[in-house]
Parts: C-alpha cells; structure tokens; sequence
C-alpha cells in the first residue's frame, strides 16, 4: 500500500493534498484496493458547497457502492472530468490520474481529525 | 470429493432467439377478430416492430436449453446468504393454478371472488398471528416495497400528530441496502449507526442519538432480526426501548424471519411495523421465477394507515360471512394495481396450510440448526468474525491470513464446479471478503456435509493450487465473466439481431 506522505487521510479513507486556499481531493490506495474494480464515479458540480464531513459524491464498484465524504469545508473549484468514461483511473493512479475534486478551501482547514501518512498506515493496518 | 478440473464446455451456448428468426416462419395462428375493431392511435403506430419468427418447437427448445444452462434450487444446493433461496413444495405451485384461482378476474365482483377474498383475510390473519401485529396488508409487490409502505406509514403517522420535524431514521450499518435506499425514497434521512465488536448494534452510540439534540426529530428506526450477519440482536428490547422513548417508532426488516417464525414474535418485542418476504419465508418463488410479496404487518397505533385495498368481513356471518375490499381510514395509499400479487398469496397460504402451527416452529428450528452445523463444521477452516451461535445464517471471511491473492469471489466462483450455488458474497460490507451463507431448512445432513467437505476441498486448493480458484470456474457453460465490462457497457436490451443474407 502507497500513502504518501504530504497528504492528509480521513478515517473514511479520503485523502487531501491542501495548498495554500486550494485543495485537492481523492480516495486513498487502501479504498480503491478494498473496493476493487471501480465502474463509476458520481461527482458534484462546479461552484457546489460542502461542510466538512458532507457527503458530496458516490463510488461504484463491482463489490459494492459507497459515499465519499469531503475532509475539509469548500466549494468545488473542478472535478475530474475523466473519470466519467475512465473510473479505472481512481484504481490504477488513485494520488495521480485518479484525483475527484480540486476544492477552493471557504474557512481555514481543520484538519484536526485528519491523520498523517503513517498514522493512516496503522489505521488500515488494524482493519 | 473429486475436483473436476478439466477445462472444457460441457454445454454449447444457446444462440439468441433472434438468430434463429426466419423471416415468415409463424409459430401462432391467432383467432379471427370477433369484436369490431377500432384504430389504434396513429401516434403509437409503427412498422419496424422486429420480433422473432420462430416455430412453436424452436421457442419450446430454446427456452427449454435456456433453462437447462440455469442453476435453480431444483437442480443443486443454493446456500444464497440474505435472501433464504428456500424450496418451493409443488404442492403450491397445484393450488395456485387451480382453475378457480388462476383464471379470476381482477375485477370480478365481491359476490364472485369469496373464496379469493377469504383465502387472503385468512392469510392476512395468520401472518398477524405469525409475527404479534394488529393486522397485515398483502398489497407490497416485494421486500422494497414492504419497507417503503413501512416508511411512508411512520411518516404519516408523524405527519398527523403535528410531528412534521420528525424525517430522520436510524439504520444500522449492517443493515440491508434497500434500507436506506427506502428512507431516501421517502424522502427522509439516514442516520447510520455503528456496530459493536459482538455484531450488535451499538448501543451507546444509540442511546447518544436518542437523547441527543436530534432525538426530536426522529421518525424511527430500521432493522434486520437477526441481522445480516446473521445474529440475533442480544439487546433488542433495549433498542426498541430507546427509540420509542426519544418518540420514534421500530420497523422491523423481516427478511431474516426465517429464524424467528413460529418462535419469536417481533410485535411482542415491540415493533410497530414489519414486512415480511413471501418470497423467502413462505416458499413462493423468488428471484426469477417471481413476483415477490412484501405483505407490511403493523401494531395498533398503525392500523389505519396500511396500504389499501385489504380484506376484512363486511358482514359477519358464523357460517358465511361477506368478504369484502377495503381501504383503511388513513391509508397511504395504492402501491400497486389491483390486489397485489395474489398468485404469491395462494402459495403462501398453501405453505401455512402444509405446515401447520408446530410444522412452521420446525421450519425455524432446522433452519437454525442447519446454519450452526455449517457453521461449527467449517469454523477451523475459515475465519468466523463473529463466531457465536447464528440464527439461520452466518458469516465467514473468504480470504486466508498465509495465501495471498485468494478473495471471496474466488471461492465463490470455484463453488460452481462442484455444482453448487455461490453465497452471497462481498456483503455484508463490514465484514472483509464476506461470504454469507444459509443453508435453509430442507436441505439433508448428506448435502450439508457434501457442502462442508467441498468447503475444505476448495480452502486446500487454495493453498495448494491457487490458480484453480483464480480461473474458476471451469465447467460452467461460460467462464469467469467480466464484471467491469458488465457494469459499465449497459446492455439492456436485445438488440434484434436479423441475419443479412
């Protein structure tokens, strides 16, 4: 499993790379692996709001769907438009190709329930 | 046992009946119009309808190879966790193409359908008898539909005492897809709870919610008895309890009655309303061979909102009493045409009939005790999460800790070289590589040990020979299929394929 370190993971496996105002949004290594082939993506539109924890979109595989929550407050800035025709992309390339949603921050990031890299690690290891 | 391993088919594939069209070929003479006839709106008219012409022997054939390529629980073991694929006693199917039954109109007046009418308010109160409820409507097409007439009655009932802040239902998050599928429906919200390490709902998490700021606002709760791991819910009369305090009522997912029928009543442990699967617990056909019935049992305080129409006497009689269709005061409203699907109603209550009161306690009891013999025979082999004693099904992990690369969906697809039904795998989804199974009542000690020891053959292949698991199955009429391709090319329907030449 992959976690790279200047990110930030959610307990409900998102991840989020913040810089400066802007933030980057996805689903971590251990989700895709644990969700397995991915066969659609339900994203939110452009100028959408969110409250931290919100759920703003959905995941579909061929095990199962389940919702994705926003780690942190905002509003969408751009989705990942080829996912539509490419969700594998979340499965082959999850911190890369893979990125659902590029979010402009609306309050200063808590990030106080998010873990690290290695603290993420552990988490999933526990699982 | 011996593993068939070649790799071979054992069944050419039947082509689609469109290929085997010939232009002109009639199968069917149609009788003479003997009515005036009158166009049919010009708008609805067309001329490419492109249907097969086919010979009656070739439809006769086709339909019959079709068939012979299908698992059903008439050729093999089908321990399909969740969803009780229970044997459908013939006897049901004799009654219910009675001509009597089979040949009535929907539309027959009340004198002409006594019979009809009687055999539904007879069922109707047994199935009240069944589960402790006040009454029962036979209306819901399906399992879904059951929980959404449940949902939709909580909600009115709320609706009507000025509660209109109440939207918010509990669900658990071990709980059946089509629960919070339900509430969305209703237009309501879900609040999922967690599980505790025993499979039972969390319940401080619940007592949190049920004292907390949103206790005001919430409708009820949903939940599986057992649940869908196939565990009782130790603390059941404290949820009931807790929920009922903060306001909200109980609604019970009867899937899962196979286990309790004739043994635990759910309106004596509170419940304010249940659907029950015809389809499962009561032996009428289920999946394909469909339709369901979701009949909804309620409590007291829920009486008058039951989806209409149901059966009560109109005019009481001891020896003749005048049945008749109703729709109770507040009723929610139709849910379906006519009466509901009253084929499943003859064969539910031929099932009841069959049985009889102890005969029905019997069912429950080997239904149990069939899954807790699976369960103990094979809890060496596979990872048991929750190993306590199940009701009539249990879940295991179908993943090794000292194999890599072996996943659920591999056994499962192994399971059907030997001629056996996969289980419900990948759900429950808080269980890693779950592999749900249940056996059901009425299957013999022998095929539940064959099951057993292909069980173990399988956990050694995957040890031994994985790759046998990883390319299964092998003898099926069609390899391992394509899942990613299935769910994201959408083919729904058969396109007429016409030959050029």
């Amino acid at each position: 499993m992959n976690f790279p370190s200047d990110l930030k993971y959610a307990k409900s496996d998102e991840w989020v790379r913040i810089d400066g105002n802007t933030a980057v949004v996805g689903l971590s290594d251990y989700a895709q692996d644990a969700l397995n082939d991915i066969v659609y993506v339900e994203l939110p539109e452009v100028g959408d709001t969110f409250e931290k924890g919100a759920v703003f979109g959905s995941v579909e595989s061929v095990k199962a769907a389940s919702d994705i929550y926003l780690p942190v407050a905002g509003k969408v800035l751009e989705v990942n438009t080829r996912l539509e025709d490419e969700p594998e992309l979340i499965n082959s390339d999850p911190y890369g190709d893979g990125w659902l949603l590029k979010i402009e921050l609306t309050s200063e990031a808590d990030t106080s329930d998010l873990m690290s890299a290695d603290d993420y690690a552990a988490y999933c290891e526990d699982r | 046992m011996d593993a068939p391993q070649t790799i071979e088919k054992t069944n050419a594939l039947e082509p689609l009946i469109y290929e085997i069209s010939t232009p002109g070929r009639i199968g069917v003479n149609l009788p003479k119009c003997d009515v005036p006839e009158s166009d049919l709106p010009t708008e609805l008219m067309r001329d490419d309808l492109k249907l097969p012409e086919v010979s009656e022997m070739q439809v006769v054939r086709h339909f019959v190879r079709l068939s012979q390529l299908n698992h059903a629980i008439d050729t093999g073991f089908y321990p399909l966790g969740s969803c009780t694929m229970k044997y459908n006693p013939k006897i049901n199917e004799d009654m219910a193409r009675l001509p009597g039954f089979a040949l009535l109109h929907p539309l027959t007046d009340t004198a002409g359908t006594q019979g009809a009418l009687a055999l539904m308010y007879d069922l109707q109160t047994w199935l009240a008898e069944i589960a402790g409820f006040a009454g029962v409507s036979l209306v819901p097409a399906a399992g879904a539909q059951g929980e959404f007439a449940g949902i939709l009655m909580i909600r009115k009932y709320h609706l009507d005492r000025g509660d209109a802040q109440r939207t918010k239902i509990l669900v658990p998050n071990s709980a059946h897809g089509t629960n919070p599928a339900t509430v969305t429906m209703a237009g309501m919200e879900v609040i999922e709870l967690p599980s505790d390490s025993d499979g039972n709902v969390d319940l401080d998490a619940l007592k949190t919610v049920c004292t907390g700021e949103l206790a005001n606002q919430i409708a009820g709760m949903m939940i599986t008895v057992p649940s869908t791991l196939g565990l009782f819910e130790s603390h059941i009369l404290e949820v009931v309890e807790a929920v009922h305090e903060a306001g909200g009522l109980m609604y019970m997912d009867g899937a899962n009655m196979n286990a309790l029928m004739g043994v635990v009543k759910p309106g004596e442990l509170g419940f304010d309303v249940m659907h029950y699967n015809l389809h499962k617990t009561f032996s009428t056909p289920h999946g394909g061979g469909g339709p369901g019935c979701g009949a909804v049992g309620v409590a007291e305080r829920l009486m008058d909102y039951r989806p209409g129409p149901v059966v009560e006497i109109i005019e009481p009689d001891d020896d003749a009493p005048l049945y008749g269709l109703v729709e109770p005061p507040k009723t929610i409203g139709k849910l379906k045409a006519f009466w509901g699907n009253f084929g499943m109603h003859i064969r539910a209550y031929a099932y009841i009939r069959a049985y009889g009161a102890s005969g029905l306690k019997d069912v429950t009891r080997h239904a149990v005790l069939n899954a807790n013999y699976v369960r103990a025979m094979l809890k060496d082999t596979y990872h048991l999460p929750y190993p306590r004693i199940c009701g009539h099904e249990f879940v295991m992990e179908g993943r090794f800790s000292d194999v890599e690369d072996i996943h659920a969906l591999d056994i499962s697809k192994r399971l059907m070289d030997y001629g056996i039904h996969p289980p419900t795998n990948y759900f429950p989804l808080i269980v890693k590589e779950a592999l749900l199974i249940e056996p059901t009542e009425t299957e013999t000690k022998q095929t539940l040990d064959e099951f057993i020891n292909v069980m173990k053959t399988i956990a050694r292949e995957a040890h031994e020979t994985p790759d046998l698991l990883h390319e299964a199955p092998h003898v099926t009429p069609v390899r391992r299929l394509d899942e990613v391709k299935a769910a994201k090319q959408l083919v729904l329907c058969c396109a007429p394929v016409m030959k050029s030449h």
